[in-house]
């Protein structure tokens, strides 16, 4: 019972958080502030989508960054080749969802039957592959350079565009929360806890590990879409290692197994891009943004190694714990006495 | 009441035939051939080092065996994975506790209650829509003295609180054959009747085959209706407790001392 309350405690904090989220616009409607806070919704999503494997299940991607783009190209060469449409773009979100979805399970039925780490080199090299590909199939992609393409004009209002990437969001953490509490959810956190013991209970590793990877895949996908969305351009960045890198910061920045916690590191890191492109206008050291990164990932780690939501859940949980100890304490104490008596 | 009935082949839940595995030189199972019968209770007894975990190994599916079979309810189930093996109704509790120590006590068992009524991939429910399941979990709790400590992490239990909960997952997936390595071992000797009660209850119930790996020997005789010995890794006699109390080899290469003092505290 003490959990339904913590549940419902935590809705109502959920609500008034997003709430103020959908006040800013009204608050402070300068555009680039507008087009933070629209980014920071868009990783977040990507945040959350790793923290699916790393987090939840325990596996480990080096190529995460492949759904991401595919969602990205998808949506923009649909944009650009079809129509300018609202039904377009979705349909181009849909067509990206359904191959980030088929390539994530061929990725995952490759190599998660064996030890780990394959599917962290198979992920590596995957996305090395759609990085060549993008460059290379220049009539679909304009290679390196990338093109701009026509957004639906309703999408072209930066309000809109905002509020639609925080709908996203909400709606993809709802989602993958409700996911991460369905019984699969429960078993691949019991994988990420003790693989051997959980086959032992007589569930099938490798069906939920193939799950997990592409329900991360495809909502990956779906953040990709919206990230291109706000640029009305793509290029081959979106399968660059500095996209999963991104996501790996954010996630264990906000606390692994928190998708909260997703939201939160994918604050702070594009809040920190930021502030650093800003100090770069003051001094180039500020450029190097990698290093500041590296810098706040080994104060995370040292400091809250269970990330920042983590560290906090850790927190309130022993206390919780320490509570209910001491009232059971207090019970035996007093059924003691009464034996006694 | 507890009258034998006879031999016949179709009653062997468990049946292995000439079992070897060899881990680079060593040769830690060999050529073991051991039949347990259906609902009855078997005990494997044997010095450290005999080989009694690794034979639990190759039985549940962890190691495979370099030669022999295994056969489970009169199908050969040599190839088959651990999962496959416990959804034919194998279980087994580990020696080395082995939890999922970041999850509450009441989420280990509810884990295996979950895979236990068959609801694998079910991704859309909530799980708390499965409050059935939390209640059954909280019922192997109470039956193995854990009750009262369901909210906390398994992480931050007690040796012996961590082995009535790996006693508890067992139960809560209810096998027709449970394997039992040393489930007493590390609990305080308060409560080692209590648990005690709780396997001789799942014995009397006889619906169930339980076979027991124990060093304890008031224990094993007590409950046992056979007892295998297992000497270097390989099947040194298997019978009726009586007959491998007065067996000479076994008297020779085991027992010993230890054995004249549990017989007499098992003649009170
Ligand atoms: N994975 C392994 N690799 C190499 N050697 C192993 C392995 N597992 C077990 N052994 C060896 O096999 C032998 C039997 O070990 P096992 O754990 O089965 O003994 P046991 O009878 O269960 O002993 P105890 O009563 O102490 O639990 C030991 O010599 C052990 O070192
Ligand atoms: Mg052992």
């Amino acid at each position: 019972m003490s959990g339904m309350r913590t549940s419902k405690i935590g809705t109502i904090w959920f609500v008034i958080f997003v709430a103020g989220l959908a006040a800013l616009p009204f608050i402070n409607d300068s555009r680039s502030f507008l087009i933070l806070m629209t980014q920071i919704c868009i990783f977040a999503v990507f945040a959350m989508s790793y923290d699916i494997l790393l987090g939840f299940t325990g596996i480990v991607s080096f190529g995460h960054c492949m759904f991401f783009g595919i969602g990205a190209y998808t949506s923009g060469v649909m944009l650009d080749r079809l129509d300018a449409s609202i039904g377009t773009l979705l349909l181009s979100v849909l067509v990206g969802v359904l191959l980030s979805a088929l390539l994530s399970y061929i990725v995952g039925m490759l190599s998660l039957r064996l030890k780990s780490h394959f599917y962290a080199m198979l992920t590596l090299a995957f996305s090395g592959l759609l990085l060549v590909l993008a460059e290379k199939w220049r009539s679909l992609t304009n290679g390196n350079d990338g093109f701009t393409f026509p957004i639906p004009s309703v999408m072209k209002d930066r309000t809109v565009l905002y509020f639609t990437a925080l709908a996203v969001m909400v709606v993809m953490f709802l989602l993958l929360r409700r996911f991460t509490q369905s019984p699969v959810g429960r078993v691949l956190l019991a994988i990420r806890e003790n693989e051997q013991r959980t086959e032992s209970l007589g569930y099938e590793i490798v069906h939920y590990k193939v799950f997990a990877t592409v329900v991360a895949g495809m909502a990956a996908s779906i953040s990709g879409s919206l990230y291109v969305l706000t640029l009305r351009f793509v290029n081959t960045t979106v399968f660059g290692m500095d996209m999963t890198l991104n996501a790996l910061l954010m996630t264990i920045i906000g606390g692994v197994g928190t998708l909260f916690g997703a939201i939160i590191g994918a604050s702070i890191i594009e809040w920190a891009h930021h502030g650093l492109s800003e100090l770069a206008k003051f001094h180039p050291i500020f450029e190097r943004w990698i290093i500041f990164f590296g810098l706040l990932y080994i104060v995370v780690v040292l400091l809250f190694p269970a990330g920042i939501v983590g560290t906090l859940r850790l927190w309130w949980l022993k206390r919780r714990g320490r509570r209910l100890e001491q009232s059971l304490q207090a019970d035996s104490n007093a059924i003691r006495k009464e034996g006694a008596g | 009441m507890s009258g034998r009935r006879t031999d016949q082949a179709d009653d062997m839940i468990l049946e292995t035939e000439g079992l070897t595995i060899a881990f680079g030189g060593h040769v830690a199972v060999q050529e073991v051939s051991l039949k347990v019968e259906r609902n009855r209770f078997k005990s494997i007894i044997g010095p450290n080092g005999a080989g009694k975990t690794t034979l639990f190994n190759l039985l549940s599916g962890q190691l495979r065996p370099t030669a022999g079979y295994v056969r489970f309810k009169g199908k050969d189930i040599t190839p088959l994975a651990p999962f496959q093996r416990t959804r034919l109704g194998m279980g087994r509790s580990f020696q080395i506790t082995n939890v999922f120590p970041n999850l509450t006590v009441l989420e280990n068992v509810r884990l295996a209650v979950q895979s236990q009524q068959g609801v694998r991939l079910n991704w859309y429910a909530s799980a708390k829509a499965y409050r059935r399941f939390e209640e059954e979990a909280k019922h192997w709790l109470d039956m193995v003295l854990l009750g009262n400590r369901i909210g906390v992490m398994a992480n931050y239990l007690a040796h012996g609180e961590k082995r009535k909960l790996e006693l508890a997952m067992l139960l809560a997936l209810q096998p027709d054959l449970l394997l039992l390595d040393e489930p007493t071992a590390g609990i305080s000797i308060e409560e080692v009747p209590a648990i005690l009660e709780v396997i001789r209850k799942v014995k009397e119930a006889g619906n169930r085959t339980i076979v027991l790996i124990e060093h304890k020997m008031d224990m094993v005789l007590d409950l046992s209706d056979s007892i295998a010995v297992l000497f270097n890794g390989k099947l040194l006699a298997d019978g009726r407790p009586e007959d491998i109390m007065n067996n000479e080899t076994v008297q020779a290469a085991y027992l010993g001392g230890l054995y004249d003092d549990a017989v007499a505290s098992a003649g009170d």
